[in-house]
C-alpha cells in the first residue's frame, strides 16, 4: 500500500483514480472530475444524534466551526460530540481537527456526519493521539444522502499501555470512504477496529483500516460486518502490518457480509503482513446469503417471513454493536441499526 | 385432524411422494417408519412449506384447513409443528428471545394477545426443569453449539411452549443417550391429549416403547404401503423392509 493520498478538495489533481491501489474500489475521480467551489458556512444548532450523551460539543458546519476556523483541536477527558454538518447543494467542504487523551484519561468520542442538501462533497481529516495508559473509545456515525461523496480520514497514533477502540457505523453515499491508519506501540497497548455497513439503493460505503505495529507485544481485534441491498456497493480493507521485532503481536480481523440481491457487490480485502516472530495473526472473510435454511425453521416455527429475515440479519450484524462497551453509545448504536435495518429489508 | 389424500410431491423434479394418503385421528399417535430416503423427511417439510418441495398432485387438510395454500408460519400458527430431524442452528438468537418470538407472532396471527416477558418466563423455568435443560442454556443463541442431543431436548422444549395441535417428530430419538430418550418420551407423551395427534417418524421401536402408537405405517418409495397396529413395528424389527421395498417397485 502506497502512502496515504493528501487529498484536498480545491485541488482534482489532488483525487485518487482507482489506479491508486488503495482507492481501486472506490474511484473518486470517476464521481468527482473536478474541484467543487466552496460551500457557504453553516451555522449549526447544538444537538446531533448523540446529543442525549451529553458531553462537549465542536461542531463543523460546511467545513467551518461556530468560530469561522477550519480547525479544531480538543485536549481532554470525559465526552466529545464531534459533528460534521453538511448542508450544500454541489458544492465542497473541508474540516480537520486533532484530539488528544492525555495520559491515564479516558475520553469518549462521538463523531457524527449529518449531511443535508445534495451532491456535496465533503472532506475531514482527523488526528487523534492517545498518551500512555490513555483510553479512547470513538464511535462513528455516518448519515449522509445518497448522491453526496464524502471521505474522513483519520491518523491514530497510540502510546504504551492505551486502549484505542471504534466502531464505524456506515450508511453509505454515492461514495463514502472511512479511512483509519493506526500507529501500534505494542507494550501493552490494544486496539479495536470495528465497523458495520448497512446500504440501500446504489449506495457506497468504502471502509479501510491500516494498523502498523511497530513495538512487542501488541493486541488488534477487528470485526467488520455488513449487509448490501439493491445495487449498492460495499468495500471492505483491513490491512495490519506487523513490523520486524514487533514479536509477540496478537492480530485479528474478521469481516463477514450478507449480499441480499444480485446486482449488489462487497469487495474484500483482508491483508496481514508480518515481518516479526512468535506472531499470533488470524483473519476470517466471510460474503454470502442469509441461511434459507435458518430462515426456513424460524417461519415454521410461526415468525412471518419478514420478521425472520430482520431476526437473522439484524443478529448477524448486532455482534458489532453488542461489542461496543459504553452503555450510552451502545443502545444508540442498536436504535440505529434496527432502524437502517428496517428501511432496507 | 390430519388428511394427506394422494399427495405427489418432486424435489428439484425428482418424484419422491408418489400419492401418499394418511389420515390421522384427533388425540391419536400414528408412527411412520421406513427405509432411509424413502421420502420421510419429505413428508414433514412439505406439510410445514418448505421451498423447493413441489406438491405437484394431491391435498393435505389440518383440522378442514388447506394446509397447502399457506405460509410456513401461518400453518404453525393453525398448530403444525415439525420437530426437524436436524435442527438448525440460529446465530446470535438466544433461545429464549426466539421461542418468545415464535409464541407471540402465533399468538398474533390467531388474534391472542401477547404473553408477557415474566409470565412466559415462569413457563419456560418449568418446562425446561422437566426436560432438564439447564436454563443457562437458554441464553446461548439457539443450537448454536448444542450436542445433537441438546438439539432434540431444544426441540421438544419447543413444542411444549408452542402447543400445536399437530406433532410430527422426525425422528426426534435419534442421536439420544438412554437416559435422553427417557426424558424427551416423556416430555412428548406429556403433551398426547384428546385434541392433538402426533406423527411419530423414527427407525427405531425402543422409542415407540415409550409414546405408545394407536398406529403404524410403513412408507416406501413415496407411498404408504402397510398400517398395523403397534405388532407392525415389531414384525418390522424382525424382518426388515425388504418385501415392502418389492411391493413399491
Ligand atoms: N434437494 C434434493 N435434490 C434431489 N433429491 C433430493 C433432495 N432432497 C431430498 N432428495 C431425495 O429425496 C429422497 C427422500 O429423502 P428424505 O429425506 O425424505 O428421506 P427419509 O425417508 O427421511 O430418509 P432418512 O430415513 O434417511 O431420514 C431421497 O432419495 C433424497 O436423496
Ligand atoms: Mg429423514
Amino acid at each position: 500500500m502506497n502512502a496515504p493520498v493528501r487529498l484536498d478538495l480545491r485541488d482534482a489533481s489532488t483525487f485518487p483514480t482507482r489506479r491508486v491501489e488503495d482507492w481501486k474500489w472506490s474511484d473518486l475521480k470517476r464521481f468527482l472530475r473536478d474541484a467543487p467551489a466552496v460551500s457557504a458556512a453553516l451555522a449549526v444548532a447544538p444537538g446531533g444524534p448523540f446529543a442525549a450523551l451529553g458531553g462537549r460539543e465542536i461542531a463543523f458546519g460546511n467545513g467551518v466551526t461556530a468560530d469561522g476556523a477550519a480547525e479544531a483541536r480538543f485536549e481532554g477527558a470525559g465526552t466529545l460530540r464531534l459533528r460534521f454538518v453538511s448542508e450544500a447543494q454541489a458544492t465542497g467542504h473541508q474540516a480537520r481537527a486533532t484530539v488528544v487523551v492525555p495520559a491515564r484519561a479516558e475520553l469518549l468520542v462521538l463523531e457524527s456526519y449529518e449531511g443535508a442538501g445534495s451532491a456535496y462533497a465533503s472532506n475531514v481529516t482527523l488526528g487523534f493521539e492517545l498518551g500512555e495508559g490513555a483510553r479512547l473509545t470513538r464511535i462513528v456515525l455516518l448519515e449522509e444522502p445518497d448522491d453526496a461523496i464524502s471521505v474522513s480520514a483519520a491518523e491514530v497514533k497510540v502510546a504504551p499501555h492505551a486502549h484505542y477502540t471504534q466502531t464505524v457505523l456506515a450508511s453509505g453515499a454515492k461514495l463514502q470512504r472511512h479511512e483509519t491508519r493506526v500507529n501500534h506501540p505494542g507494550h501493552g497497548a490494544s486496539v479495536r477496529l470495528d465497523g458495520l455497513y448497512v446500504l440501500s439503493g446504489s449506495r457506497h460505503a468504502d471502509l479501510t483500516t491500516v494498523v502498523d505495529h511497530q513495538g512487542v507485544e501488541g493486541v488488534t481485534s477487528q470485526l467488520t460486518k455488513g449487509v448490501v441491498a439493491d445495487s449498492a456497493r460495499g468495500v471492505f480493507q483491513g490491512r495490519i502490518v506487523v513490523d520486524r521485532g514487533a514479536d509477540k503481536t496478537d492480530a485479528r480481523m474478521g469481516h463477514h457480509a450478507l449480499i441480499l440481491s444480485d446486482k449488489a457487490e462487497v469487495d474484500a480485502k483482508p491483508e496481514l503482513e508480518i515481518y516479526a516472530d512468535d506472531v499470533s495473526c488470524a483473519h476470517g472473510n466471510t460474503v454470502g446469503a442469509l441461511d434459507e435454511n435458518a430462515l426456513f425453521y424460524a417461519c415454521a416455527r410461526g415468525i412471518p417471513e419478514h420478521e425472520a429475515r430482520v431476526m437473522l440479519t439484524q443478529a448477524f450484524l448486532g455482534e458489532v454493536t453488542d461489542r461496543i462497551e459504553h452503555d450510552g453509545a451502545r443502545e444508540a448504536a442498536q436504535a440505529w441499526l434496527v432502524d437502517r435495518l428496517e428501511a432496507l429489508l | 385432524m390430519l388428511k394427506i389424500d394422494n399427495l405427489q410431491v418432486s424435489v428439484a423434479d425428482k418424484p419422491i411422494l408418489k400419492g401418499l394418503s394418511l389420515d390421522v385421528p384427533a388425540g391419536e399417535v400414528h408412527a411412520v417408519m421406513g427405509p432411509n430416503g424413502a421420502g420421510k423427511s419429505t413428508l414433514g417439510y412439505t406439510l410445514a412449506g418448505r421451498n423447493g418441495y413441489e406438491v405437484t398432485a394431491g391435498s393435505a387438510f389440518l383440522n378442514g384447513e388447506d394446509l397447502l395454500a399457506l405460509e410456513p408460519n401461518e400453518r404453525a400458527a393453525k398448530g403444525l409443528f415439525l420437530s426437524f430431524q436436524y435442527p438448525l442452528e440460529i446465530p446470535g438468537v438466544p433461545a429464549l428471545t426466539f421461542v418468545r418470538t415464535a409464541l407471540n407472532a402465533q399468538r398474533k396471527a390467531r388474534g391472542e394477545g401477547e404473553v408477557s416477558a415474566p409470565e412466559f418466563l415462569k413457563l419456560v423455568k418449568q418446562k425446561a426443569k422437566d426436560l432438564r435443560i439447564d436454563f443457562d442454556m437458554l441464553k446461548r443463541p439457539l443450537n448454536v453449539g448444542f450436542s445433537g442431543g441438546e438439539k432434540k431436548r431444544m426441540e421438544v422444549l419447543q413444542m411444549a411452549l408452542l402447543e400445536p395441535k399437530l406433532l410430527i417428530l422426525d425422528e426426534t430419538d435419534s442421536g439420544l443417550d438412554i437416559d435422553a430418550l427417557r426424558i424427551v418420551s416423556e416430555g412428548v407423551n406429556a403433551l398426547r391429549a384428546p385434541d392433538r395427534s402426533m406423527l411419530v417418524i423414527t427407525h427405531y421401536q425402543r422409542l415407540l416403547d415409550y409414546i405408545r402408537p394407536d398406529k403404524v405405517h410403513v412408507l416406501a418409495a413415496g407411498r404408504i404401503v402397510a398400517s398395523g397396529g403397534p405388532e407392525l413395528a415389531l414384525e418390522l424389527e424382525r424382518t426388515g423392509y425388504d418385501r415392502y421395498a418389492a411391493e413399491a417397485a
